[in-house]
Parts: C-alpha cells; sequence; structure tokens
C-alpha cells in the first residue's frame, strides 16, 4: 500500500492544475442542468472535449496509434495512474466532463477489445478527440431488463446488413452520429446465440430518431427507427451472431461509467458547499446536528467509494480480474447519487421544488435536475435489481430461478 | 500509487485464515463462550507463537515492527473467526500505549514480555457515565505519596480486566474537568487494593469487567509518558481502537454472508433452494454492496496511521461509523436468512450478531464517529 505520488506524478498534478486553472471557466457548465437539445451546448462541449484531448488528458491509457498515448513498450500503468490524476482534478476544478463519454468509455475500449484493425483505426481517434458522439442502440420496447430478446432484424444482402426494427430510450441519438446497436441476425437460435453488435452511421437513410421528453423536461432519450437501412458488412463488431459477448462487455464499461466515483465525489461537494451556504435558523444548514449526521453518512459512502475506485486501478494494474465489481459500483454509485441530490433538496428546501427556469432558483437548478435523472441512471445500464440479480448468482454462485 | 496488500501481508492473511480455522472454529468459539473465563490460554499461546501479539512491537523489544495495516488485516481475520480474548486490547491497544507514550525504561520493561506473550495487558478508560470520548468525566483520582501514586476509583466496562496481567489505568492527577491532569498508570492486575467483578455481557466473545481501586499503590516508576499528558495519548488509543474494531467488523461481515449464503445454498423449502427465491438474493448482494467498498475504507484508516498521520483520526472515525453499522446490517440479515435455525442458542451465527453490536457500540457508537467526520471535515 503506498497512496504518495511519485515526484514526476506531483509535477503532472501541478501542470493539469495550471491547465485546469487556465481552461475551466468560472461559470462552470459542469454545474448546469443537462441541456440536450441545445446545439449551442454540444458545441461547446464537443470542443471542450477537443481541447482537453489535445492537451494529452483524454484515454492516455490508450495505444498511441489509436489516439492515445500508451507505447508497446509499457508505460500504460504510468498512464493509467496520471489520467486518475487528471480525473480527480477535474472534480477539483470543477470541470465539464466528456460529451462523448459513451465513445470514450463504452463503445471505444469495447473495440479495442473486440474491433477490427480497420475498425480502430478508423473510429478510436475521432471518438478521443470529441468529433464523433456515439449511442447506444439496445434497448426495445418489449426488451429491457430482458435485453437478449431483442426483435430489431438485420438481414443479410452482399456486402450489407439490412436493419428493421425499434429501439427505444435511446440517450443523445438526436445529436449522435453513431450508435452501437444489437440486432438479432439469427431468429432460429437460442435468444443469446442469434444477436450480432453492428455500428451504423446515424445519417444512414432509412433512421427516423423520434425524440422522448424525460421526466426532466428535457429530450434526453428517444425512440429510433429503422426501416431497411444498410449497413455495411465491414461494421460487424466481433463475429456474426457472437454479438451478446460483445455486449456484455460494453454493458460492463457502462456499469463502471454510471459508477464512477468522480461524478460521486463532485456532486458531493457541491451538497457540502450548498449546505455551508445555505442557513437556516439563522445558522447554516451544516451546523444543524442531525444534518451533520446525515451529511457525514454521505461523505463516508462516497469516500469508501473513492478509495475501492483505488483498489480496483490496483487490480487492474496487476492484471487481476475484475469480477462482479463493475455491477457493485453500478448499484452502489447511482443509489448513492441519488442520496446526494436528495439531502440537496432537502437542505434547499422550498426553493428545491424550484424548476431551473424560475426566479429565485439555487445553484441554477441543478439539484432537482439532478435528482431527477440520478434516479434515471438507477435504472439506465441495468436496473439496480438487475445488478442484484448479477452480485448473487455470478458473485456469490446462488442458484437461477 | 498502490492500493492493495503486499505479499507478505497476503502471506500474513492467508496464515492467519489458516490458523485460526484450525485452532479457533466455532466449536472452540462457543466453548469459551459459554466457559467463565473468555479466552482459551491455548489459543492465546499459539497466537503469540506466531509472533502476533508482537505485531507491533519494535524488533529492538523482540516484535517484528509492523504497521497498522498489518494488525487491521490479522483483525479482520479474528473478526472473521469470532476469536474471543483480550488480544485487541493487549496486542493493539495496550501495547500501542507503550509503544507510543511510554519512556524507554518501561518499553525494556514491558514490550519484551507483552511481544512475547508472557504478559498481557488492558486498558482501563471508562467509568460510569460510559463515555470515552471526554476528559470531564473521568472521576478516578491519583495522590502522589511517597515513591508511589495512590489510586481511587471505579473503572467500568475493562475489557478482559479478570485475566490479563497489567492495566492502563486514567486517572486525574489534577485539575477536574479538562484533558490537562489525566494521566496513565500502568497497574498490575494482582494489586492490592484492586477487586475486579466480570460483567455478564451478551457478546460472549468479549469479556468486560467492573474494576474498584480502594487506595491501590503504584510504584511512581509505572507512571506511562509525563504526569497530566495521558489523554493525547488515549485519544490515539480511540482512533486505533475504531480501526481495529472497524477492521475486525468487516471479517465479521465477510464470514456472516458466507454463511447466510452457504445456507441459501442447501435449505430447500417450497421445492426449491431459498437460495433461488430472489427476495434472499438481493439480501445477500445488498450485503456485498456494502461489504465489497468497505474493506478499502479499512484498509485506508489502518494505513492512514502508518503514513498519512493528519488523515487518521478523520479515517478511523469513517471506518468505525461505516463498518458498525454494515456488521450490523449483515448480521441480522444472516440471522434472517437462517430463519429459526438462526435464531437458536445452537447455531452458532448468534455469536457473530452479538459481536456486531458490540463493535457497533464500544469505542463510540456511528453517531458519535460521523460528528467527528463532520467536525474534523469542517462541515
Ligand atoms: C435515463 C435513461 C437512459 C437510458 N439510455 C439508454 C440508452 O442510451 N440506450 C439503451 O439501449 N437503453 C437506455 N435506457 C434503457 C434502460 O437500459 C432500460 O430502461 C433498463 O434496462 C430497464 O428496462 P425497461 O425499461 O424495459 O424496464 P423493465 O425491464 O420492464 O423493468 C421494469 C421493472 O421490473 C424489474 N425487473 C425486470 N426484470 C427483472 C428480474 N429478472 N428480476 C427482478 N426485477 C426485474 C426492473 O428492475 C424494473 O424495476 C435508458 C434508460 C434511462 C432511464
Amino acid at each position: 500500500m503506498d497512496l504518495s505520488l511519485t515526484p514526476q506524478e506531483s509535477e503532472f498534478q501541478r501542470q493539469v492544475r495550471r491547465w485546469l486553472r487556465r481552461n475551466v471557466s468560472r461559470r462552470s457548465p459542469a454545474e448546469e442542468p443537462g441541456e440536450y437539445g441545445n446545439p449551442k451546448r454540444i458545441a461547446e462541449l464537443k470542443q471542450w472535449q477537443r481541447k482537453l484531448y489535445e492537451a494529452g488528458y483524454v484515454a492516455m491509457g490508450w495505444p498511441r496509434e489509436y489516439g492515445g498515448q500508451s507505447e508497446p513498450g509499457g508505460n500504460r500503468r504510468d498512464l493509467l495512474m496520471r489520467q486518475t490524476i487528471v480525473n480527480e482534478e477535474m472534480v477539483k476544478a470543477r470541470a465539464p466532463s466528456l460529451i462523448g463519454v459513451m465513445g470514450v468509455q463504452m463503445v471505444g475500449p469495447t473495440l479495442m477489445q473486440y474491433g477490427t484493425e480497420e475498425q480502430k483505426r478508423r473510429f478510436l481517434p475521432k471518438i478521443l478527440a470529441g468529433e464523433q458522439i456515439w449511442c447506444q442502440g439496445y434497448s426495445e420496447p418489449g426488451s429491457g431488463s430482458d435485453l437478449a430478446s431483442l426483435t430489431t432484424r438485420a438481414e443479410i444482402a452482399g456486402d450489407f446488413f439490412i436493419v428493421n426494427g425499434q429501439k427505444v430510450w435511446t440517450s443523445n441519438a438526436q445529436f449522435a452520429d453513431w450508435m452501437f446497436c444489437l440486432v438479432r441476425t439469427d431468429p432460429t437460435a437460442p435468444k443469446h446465440k442469434g444477436i450480432s453488435y453492428i455500428l451504423i452511421d446515424m445519417k444512414s437513410p432509412g433512421i427516423t430518431v423520434r425524440p422522448l421528453v424525460q421526466m426532466t423536461g428535457d429530450k434526453g432519450f428517444n425512440e429510433v427507427f429503422f426501416e431497411d437501412v444498410r449497413v455495411p458488412r465491414a461494421n460487424l463488431v466481433g463475429e456474426l451472431n457472437q454479438g451478446w459477448q460483445v455486449a456484455n462487455a460494453t454493458l460492463s464499461h457502462e456499469r463502471n461509467l454510471l459508477g464512477s466515483t468522480t461524478r460521486t465525489q463532485q456532486m458531493f461537494q457541491g451538497l457540502l458547499r450548498l449546505a455551508r451556504t445555505r442557513r437556516r435558523g439563522g445558522k447554516p444548514v451544516s451546523a444543524d446536528p442531525a444534518m451533520r449526521q446525515r451529511l457525514a453518512d454521505l461523505a463516508i459512502r462516497v469516500e469508501s467509494m473513492k478509495y475501492h475506485s483505488y483498489r480496483q486501478l490496483t487490480d487492474l494494474l496487476h492484471g487481476r480480474s475484475p469480477g462482479i465489481a463493475a455491477s457493485v459500483n453500478k448499484l452502489v454509485s447511482t443509489e448513492l447519487n441519488h442520496a446526494i441530490c436528495a439531502l440537496a433538496l432537502e437542505v434547499l428546501g422550498d426553493y428545491g421544488m424550484l424548476e431551473r427556469r424560475s426566479r429565485h432558483v439555487a445553484d441554477r437548478g441543478v439539484w432537482p435536475y439532478e435528482f431527477m435523472f440520478t434516479l434515471g441512471l438507477i435504472i439506465g445500464g441495468g436496473t439496480s435489481q438487475i445488478q442484484k440479480n448479477i452480485i448473487a448468482e455470478r458473485g456469490l454462485g446462488l442458484p437461477r430461478g | 500509487m498502490d492500493f492493495g496488500l503486499s505479499d507478505d501481508q497476503l502471506i500474513l492473511q492467508r496464515s492467519a485464515r489458516d490458523l485460526l480455522a484450525k485452532e479457533c472454529p466455532p466449536a472452540v468459539v462457543r466453548r469459551i463462550a459459554e466457559g467463565p473465563s473468555g479466552h482459551s490460554e491455548a489459543l492465546d499461546r499459539r497466537m503469540a507463537e506466531m509472533g502476533w501479539t508482537g505485531l507491533l512491537v519494535p524488533p529492538a523489544s523482540g516484535g517484528l515492527g509492523l504497521g497498522m495495516l498489518d494488525m487491521a488485516i490479522l483483525l479482520a481475520e479474528h473478526g472473521r473467526a469470532a476469536v474471543p480474548g483480550p488480544f485487541l486490547f493487549s496486542a493493539l491497544l495496550a501495547t500501542r500505549a507503550i509503544v507510543r507514550g511510554a519512556d524507554r525504561r518501561l518499553k525494556k520493561q514491558w514490550l519484551p514480555k507483552l511481544a512475547s506473550g508472557e504478559c498481557t495487558a488492558t486498558i482501563a478508560l471508562l467509568e460510569e457515565s460510559g463515555d470515552s470520548a471526554h476528559p470531564a468525566v473521568l472521576r478516578s483520582r491519583a495522590r502522589r505519596k511517597g515513591a508511589a501514586y495512590v489510586l481511587s476509583g471505579r473503572k467500568l466496562f475493562v475489557p478482559y480486566a479478570h485475566c490479563v496481567d497489567l492495566l492502563i489505568t486514567a486517572c486525574r492527577t489534577s485539575g477536574s474537568d479538562g484533558p490537562d491532569g489525566v494521566t496513565l498508570f500502568l497497574v498490575d492486575r494482582r494489586a492490592s487494593g484492586l477487586s475486579i467483578r466480570p460483567l455478564e455481557t451478551v457478546d460472549r466473545t468479549r469479556r468486560v469487567c467492573e474494576v474498584e481501586m480502594r487506595r491501590v499503590e503504584v510504584p511512581a516508576d509505572q507512571l506511562l509518558g509525563r504526569l497530566g499528558g495521558g489523554w493525547p495519548v488515549i485519544e490515539h488509543l480511540l482512533d486505533l481502537a475504531a480501526v481495529g474494531v472497524a477492521a475486525d467488523g468487516f471479517g465479521g461481515a465477510e464470514r456472516v454472508l458466507e454463511m447466510a449464503v452457504e445456507y441459501a445454498k442447501t435449505r430447500q423449502q417450497f421445492g426449491r433452494l431459498i437460495g433461488s427465491f430472489q427476495a434472499i438474493k438481493h439480501i445477500a448482494a445488498e450485503m456485498v454492496a456494502e461489504i465489497e467498498p468497505a474493506r478499502s475504507l479499512v484498509w485506508f484508516a489502518a494505513y492512514a496511521h502508518d503514513a498519512l498521520p493528519r488523515e487518521a483520526r478523520r479515517a478511523s472515525s469513517m471506518a468505525k461509523a461505516a463498518l458498525s453499522e454494515i456488521y450490523s446490517r449483515c448480521a441480522n440479515r444472516a440471522v434472517q436468512i437462517h430463519g429459526g435455525i438462526g435464531f437458536t442458542w445452537e447455531h452458532d451465527v448468534h455469536f457473530w450478531f452479538k459481536r456486531a453490536k458490540w463493535n457497533e457500540l464500544a469505542f463510540g457508537a456511528p453517531a458519535f464517529h460521523r460528528e467527528r467526520v463532520a467536525a474534523l471535515g469542517g462541515f
């Protein structure tokens, strides 16, 4: 056990801090509620990702030929450590997160594992630079938790798949450039054995995206309809009909993403600032003994997830298998994020129910917004109940049934 | 950065688990728990032979000279096996009190004996108020008389006072409520004027006593540290106790989960294994989701004592608050998964269930530690 930074790492940390001080505006969009439909906001965030990437702060551990910094010689360990430093400093600086996060943290790592050389060279650098925004075409009206029952079909015609069917709850599809999508390529096989994982250009003819309004009021996710959409066979990831395995790799990356502790730390810091500055009975809310208990309880849970992530990083560096860690991360972090927001609303009292466009709204309405959004993430990426099933069955070996 | 155990630490963990599985299986825990003394000399001797009693003692005094993280690893194994006896109080608290607070002469006198297991010790801090964190409630007094101090007062909740050799006792030597004027003494358990009454307790793997001091004479050279300088040592001990108990709780929580899962894989109802019921699966999964991150919290708190002293207090309180409740909740769920059998004296799970509650309440209940987390975090 050694949590100290090497002199080089400390120097790097100072460098990152300086860079972030210069480049993160004080009115940081990190604390603004998401506005998915707003093209200006999307352009700004793409610009921000590009800037971060050019500074060398995105996906540092990826191989150099795909846009990362890792060399065949093996400086990956060092880079993963530096990436952790960047992530932590971004939290402290309240920097906005990456808009292309589904690319960087979900499809990117999946392509690295299962993609062809051509796919890697074609997609990975653009994913990192924020040039391509990706969306996830998994869920369908009849297939949510039981994802493997999906029915969107892809028939092979020459060098193409012809895709027909419908996806739903597809986040960001309204502005995404590409979709990684699960399709049924063998309707006669058992349900897990007839699925393929393909990459679809969202500008392809035959795709209709219809935004759905979330409880937040935002058009955050969509219905996506496919009508004879032609997708080159070169866009198949992994083997034909072996997509379930690829899909699960992405799911596990997604669970780690949703279970990211940096987001949780950032939220908790926001809550603490709020509790110190809002007053009740002539005193800061944070001076109230009952509130202090609840703040401390959250602080402890947040901190334990932070050290837990250090432990997982160490395991990763030693090449130890993560087991069901991603499910634990997803379950604990999403529930924790929601609890943080719920307490923030309590700190705000009546102000907590002001909508973001309202006069008198606090913190630009981020808390009620996040309070709702974090509930969505308890459902998205596999519900808490599904994570518990996975932990019990795969982790503890309890019988299915 | 490396947030993991070293090879030596993994060996320590493995050897402790193996030894305790063999020498302290549930049948032994039960025998000790049902017996009068609350410990087993044979087991205590085995642990001393392993070097565990000297884990924190510097090599110059015959110990292994290891750190708090090593101790936490070992204590997690103790918690897993629900080891009864004075180990935590002797090898961790009393030993560290001497390592940290005593002068060279006293160290030389006691540390080799503590390390070898020839002598055991405990700490006598609490009194009738049951409040460990406040110097104002300390009523026992020590008066200087020639080459001795004369101690009078009554201590409560003194772990294993009935069987150890040495009591590290806090008395007031001046003042009436502040931290100044609190002094620690090394008191021979057999000293005249000392009467020790074991208290009947719910958790039979942890024994505590009432200790009455009626004009007990202690040689002045058995004063630990500075006259009136005992309070910072006590605070340090409470931090260490918090981590030690948290580590014990972590191991215990893992163990009750394993017991519950094992049972759920064999017990049938409605023609199927109860482990196939989702209600059972989900509470088991909730235990995993609590235990896994908590491990890192315990490791960090222990490591902070070794390497990040300025963070040690807050981290100790975090670990104690978290593991207290997690262990209790896990033990509760484990009993429920066992159904009626889990509520019997015959079944072993109640030893862990009760130990969990002792862990929760001793050395500051969760609310106390959460308030400290808030205060130290500048909330
Ligand atoms: C904010 C948000 C964003 C999303 N973004 C995307 C996206 O970008 N791409 C995408 O493909 N999907 C996305 N989803 C969809 C998400 O993955 C699904 O909603 C989720 O997997 C649940 O499926 P469902 O909605 O069909 O609910 P159902 O599967 O119908 O579940 C309903 C309830 O039944 C429970 N349940 C179901 N099966 C079991 C079981 N076996 N055991 C116990 N309980 C069970 C569930 O836990 C839940 O409580 C998003 C969802 C949300 C909320």
